[in-house]
């Protein structure tokens, strides 16, 4: 790790995790996590207002563990990045909030940075710089999206998404069928470990010759899953829990993996990028694994910890932004629930040499 | 500072008198708008961030996500200055300028809690609350506050309910660094920085598993 590499610290509150990271260029120096999910378990999905009053409870002391963790001091920082979309409005809004003051108060740079393009900058942290183009396939329960970044900071193309559920929401629904409880992902991967994934043909979906390539649809398969246990249900069978969920789980990652892998052959890419929460079920890993060796490509995965929702992620796309002299957002930066995956980050309105300007200020805030 | 209600406002106080204010009145762009409107005091006044010694901010009540904000912001800069956050209730700074203008107690504060809704106090006088803050109908409270001028704009949405409206229709910061500076140099405990939501969020228990075959 080069001293001259940026040290930025990331915040990331777009669901119901807090997150704050902090990074050295391309190396993980602290990864603070507060969330409130055991407090949306017992609604059976994230409640915003609840994740937004979990925010504001846990930011400060989330900034000030990551800085300990980290030991450095927020003086030394290069830049404060920040998701500032897409995710839940409310929840967005105390992020951005908290980094806007925490940006000023220090006199440093502050990136609002698009979560999706973080989910992918992540694996910097674990694999080194990322292959320009990256390939990456996004799945979480927000999103599951297949995008192409020939630059992260700059240039990221959606070439397709799901058009209904994102396959994590598929994940917690069926848990939710199978009274597994929520979140559903680590039940069902774990059930499914015991399961038979060939037993029952679920359908995968948008996979005939017609359909859109490179989107992905689940609500057809979970009413299919979901029928098929009430069947049973109704015939006074017992529902065979481990094959259910091991069948669902291979119809998910069969067609996420099929569709990504194509990506990368019609687009001529070497290197899979897989994120998103959904990156840390063992089979999807397990069969991208299998196919990508098969189709010449290079996986890269990080670790689970890394996959799920942190502020490591925008941290790490934050160091990129400085490391790229990517031009810093400004004070009137706002949360947008619906920041498009084709924009990672929100540059501020000014001219460049009126931006530099505003450091000037900026600098006279410090503690000179 | 205070983001409880409608407007965004920012002050800066020396102890003795407000040096710079800058004030917005707009529900939806809390976010936005404060932040640069503590730089515009700042810089009106001819100072720096650093050179601030306390952070006071309204606990509200308010509707969550623009109060939110004002709170986050008021920790985040305690911890970054290493300086104390006090915490005000928003309507004792909305008495307190109220009495600013001249009106002497009693009389009731009610500011806009939306869902037809007000969030309201009961004043003595204008640095005097009698009890807790509240969030109800207006016409549930009417005949309780029956011949009490009322301020603020919850008044003013509901004439029917509080038929002696006064001003200021909006907190100022001012008034609230104002009070919170009078009160620390009486040697007053402010409030915690935390939020008075006095609802609980919604947060709706999903219906048991609906089934999806038809029947
Ligand atoms: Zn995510």
């Amino acid at each position: 790790m080069a001293a001259d590499e940026p040290l930025v610290l990331g915040i990331e509150t777009s669901c119901d995790e807090t997150g704050v990271g902090i990074v050295r260029g391309t190396t993980l120096l602290a990864d603070a996590v507060a969330s409130s999910v055991d407090t949306h378990a017992r609604f059976g999905g994230v409640v915003p207002e609840i994740a937004s009053r979990a925010h504001l409870e846990a930011m400060v002391p989330t900034i000030e563990r990551a800085l300990k963790e980290a030991g450095v001091s927020a003086r030394d920082l290069d830049g404060i990045a920040v998701t500032s979309g897409p995710g839940l409005a409310g929840a967005l809004l105390v992020g951005v909030s908290a980094a806007k003051a925490y940006a000023y108060a220090l006199g440093k740079p502050l990136y609002g940075v698009n979560h999706l393009a973080s989910h992918i900058c992540v694996d910097q942290l674990e694999h080194g710089p990322l292959p320009e183009p990256t390939m990456a396939l996004l799945v979480s329960g927000g999103h599951s999206s297949l995008l192409l970044a020939p630059d992260i900071t700059s240039d990221v193309r959606p070439l397709g998404a799901t058009i209904d559920d994102a396959a994590g929401e598929a994940f917690d629904k069926i848990a939710r069928v199978l009274n597994l409880g929520f979140p559903g992902g680590p039940v069902i991967d774990r059930l499914a470990k015991e399961g038979d994934p060939t037993s029952i043909a679920f359908p995968r979906g948008l996979t005939g010759p017609r359909d859109a390539p490179y989107d992905f649809s689940f609500s057809g398969l979970k009413t299919s899953v979901a029928r098929w246990i009430e069947a049973r249900r109704a015939a006074g069978e017992e529902v065979p829990v481990r094959d259910v969920a091991a069948s669902f789980q291979e119809a998910v990652v069969d067609v996420l993996t099929r569709k990504a892998v194509r990506a990368c052959k019609d687009e001529g890419v070497d290197h899979l990028m897989i994120g998103g929460g959904v990156a840390a079920n063992s089979r999807l890993r397990a069969l991208a694994e299998e196919r990508c060796e098969r189709a010449g490509v290079r996986l890269r995965v990080p670790r689970p910890g890394l996959c799920t929702d942190n502020g490591a992620m925008v941290a790490a796309l934050g160091a990129e932004m400085v490391a790229r002299n990517r031009r810093p957002s400004d004070l009137e930066l706002s949360a947008d629930s619906s920041l498009p995956v084709t924009e990672p980050h929100v540059p501020g309105a000014h001219q460049q040499h009126t931006h530099d300007h505003v450091h000037e200020i900026s600098k006279d805030n410090l503690y000179s | 500072m205070d983001t409880a209600t409608p407007a965004v406002t920012v002050a800066l106080h020396d102890g003795t008198s407000v040096i710079a204010s800058c004030g917005q009145v707009d529900a939806r762009r809390h976010g936005e708008l404060l932040l640069p409107a503590v730089d515009r005091v700042l810089a009106e006044a001819g100072t720096r961030l650093d050179a601030v010694t306390d952070v006071v901010v309204g606990v509200g009540p308010g509707p969550y996500t623009g109060l939110r904000v004002g709170l986050v912001t008021a920790a985040t800069f305690g911890s970054a200055l290493s300086v104390p956050v006090h915490g005000l209730c928003t309507l004792d700074g909305l008495a307190y300028a109220a009495g600013l203008e001249g009106l002497e107690g009693p009389f009731a504060v009610a500011t806009d809690a939306r869902r037809k809704e007000v969030y309201w106090a009961r004043y003595e006088d204008a640095r005097t609350r009698t009890g807790e803050p509240a969030v109800d109908r207006p016409a549930d409270i009417a005949a309780a506050l029956a011949g009490l001028p009322v301020v603020g704009a919850g008044a003013v949405l509901y004439p029917d309910a509080f038929p002696d409206p006064r001003g200021p229709e909006h907190v100022a910061a001012g008034a609230l660094a104002a009070l919170a500076a009078e009160r620390l140099a009486a040697g007053q405990q402010l409030l915690e920085p935390r939020p008075l939501y006095l609802r609980r969020p919604d947060a709706q228990v999903p219906k048991n598993y609906k089934v999806v075959t038809p029947t």
